[in-house]
């Protein structure tokens, strides 16, 4: 039973209305559980990873799947919300997705990101693709002994220790939204043990 | 410029689409008392992060308590595996919020449920506490019966009509979405 | 010395830094949203501690998880016990585990090469 006739039995003019079979469908497709869109604070992250706790407990998922699950989606949305905090533009919007397609969790984000801060990411990104996870692992260490605070805080840790901890290459996508900004795509995923 | 092994813009359709659609959070799955509780806890933590007013937290609270509660109830479980998730989100614009669920439901109710709602709509506040009294001492309670306290009971909490929709998967199944209006001013 | 303790929370760890009673404790999750501001008592605690530091100093931590800040901080933390040897003292640090998480493990081994300290695995 996957192809579905949807017709309109439109009893109302809401707008939002027609899409929620939308997204339910959109995120169903994807094995998606829980998308979040809207602010992003330390708050709303405490109650996302609690969410989720709450979902793999009931799930009985295996602890170390558990834990990297719940450190990865952190470091996501840490670094979501100390992105959006330096960002001033209005456009600054992010979205964060969780989701589970057979034996695997998969966690994408999402977030708006200046142009000129593309290539320093990609850059980023490719490099910590190239590297084993015992590569990762040593420059992990060499940065939190020698880097400063602000250099550790930043995107560069956290992303190494996503792709440590997931044991997967990060996936990602920059799409142009106009001259000064792109939405910027992370997923990551962490094959249950 | 990506390497996803498929294109992840999909993010930004769901992205997109929320944004449209004003929602903030959408979560899909089947649902439980254990993730109503959890869900719940995590909006009003969320509204009091964000400084709403106690009158309006209290009110989308207390109509997101019973969307929830209608999920768990009228939830499909049935056989078909596929395509059977609920939905539970949240809007937000300028002006209100909005409480919306969606559920997969068999289509012999869909009458019922349609002319629950329509009833509670053509009522004003008095004719709502009317219709609860009478619901309530109701000693059987009917599939529908149930649902319809917690209908009415939005409705009263809202302060809005109810809006809603069904869209046909099949013979037996269509999907329910039923959408609640808050205005944001206290 | 005064102690230093602090509850756990949803995103802080449980600290205990009690001098008096021996015990030294870091347990919990991690996750401050600014980790400088919030370990930044514990550092205090521990430069004061060096001054006149205790023959023999146990420090267990039992972290459920901490974000990647926070991995820095520990290792601040660590690398000021190092110190201890000079002034007179002893420090063995008790890093537990549960055996399932393979991530903590490996965290408390990584740390164990990174500070020349006395290091234990235990898991729990």
């Amino acid at each position: 039973m996957n192809t579905k006739q949807y017709t309109m039995e439109n009893k109302t003019n809401s707008e939002t209305l027609q899409f929620i079979p939308k997204i339910r469908d959109m995120m169903h497709t994807h094995n998606f559980m829980f998308s979040y869109r809207g602010r992003f604070t330390q708050s709303i992250t405490k109650s996302i990873l609690s969410v989720t706790e709450k979902r793999l407990e009931i799930e009985k998922t295996e602890t170390s799947t558990k834990k990297k699950v719940f450190n990865i989606m952190v470091e996501c949305l840490q670094n979501i919300c100390k992105h959006i905090e330096k960002a001033d533009n209005t456009n600054s919007n992010a979205i964060f997705m969780i989701g589970k397609q057979k034996e695997e969790f998969i966690i994408y984000s999402g977030n708006t990101i200046s142009n000129d801060k593309i290539s320093g990411l990609q850059n980023k990104l490719t490099a910590i693709n190239s590297m084993s996870r015992e590569e990762l692992k040593v420059v992990f260490g060499a940065i939190i002994s020698g880097g400063d605070l602000s250099e550790s805080g930043g995107a560069g840790l956290g992303l190494i220790d996503i792709a440590k901890k997931s044991g997967s290459k990060l996936e990602y996508n920059f799409e142009k939204i106009d001259e000064q900004i792109s939405f910027f795509s992370l997923k990551t995923s962490i094959k249950q043990v | 410029m990506t390497i996803a092994n498929f294109p992840l813009s999909f993010i930004n359709e769901i992205n997109d689409t929320m944004i449209k659609s004003n929602l903030i959070m959408s979560y899909v799955g089947d649902f439980s008392q254990e993730i109503t509780k959890t869900v719940l806890s995590m909006t009003e933590r969320n509204f009091d992060a964000e400084g709403v007013g106690e009158g309006v937290k209290k009110k989308v609270f207390n109509v997101m308590v019973e969307s929830l509660q209608n999920i768990c109830k009228h939830q499909y479980s049935g056989e078909e595996t596929e395509g059977t998730s609920s939905i539970f989100t949240i809007g937000a614009t300028d002006l209100h919020y909005s409480v919306i669920s969606g559920n997969v439901i068999h289509n012999d109710k869909i009458d019922a449920v349609q002319s629950r709602i329509d009833q509670i709509n053509s009522l004003d506040a008095d004719g709502l506490k009317a219709l609860y009294k009478e619901v309530r001492l109701k000693s059987t309670i009917s599939e529908v019966g149930g649902a319809g306290l917690g209908f009415i009971d939005m409705a009263r909490k809202s302060g809005n009509k109810l809006e809603y929709r069904f869209d046909t998967i099949n013979n037996e199944l269509s999907f329910f979405t039923l959408l609640a209006k808050i205005s944001n001013k206290e | 010395m005064e102690a230093l303790i602090l509850a756990g929370t949803e995103d802080t760890p449980k600290i205990i830094l009690d001098k008096a009673s021996n015990q030294f404790e870091i347990s919990g999750r991690s996750l401050p949203e600014d980790v400088s501001v919030f370990y930044q008592p514990v550092l205090d605690w521990l430069d004061k501690y060096l001054e006149s530091p205790l023959d023999q100093m146990e420090l267990a931590f039992k972290l459920e998880y901490f974000n990647t800040a926070s991995s820095k901080l520990l290792l601040d933390i660590l690398m000021k016990l190092e110190s201890v040897t000079e002034k007179g003292g002893n420090i063995n640090i008790k890093w537990h585990y549960d055996p399932k998480d393979t991530d903590m493990q490996e965290a408390g081994e990584e740390y164990a090469d990174l500070v020349s300290i006395s290091f234990e695995l235990v898991p729990m």
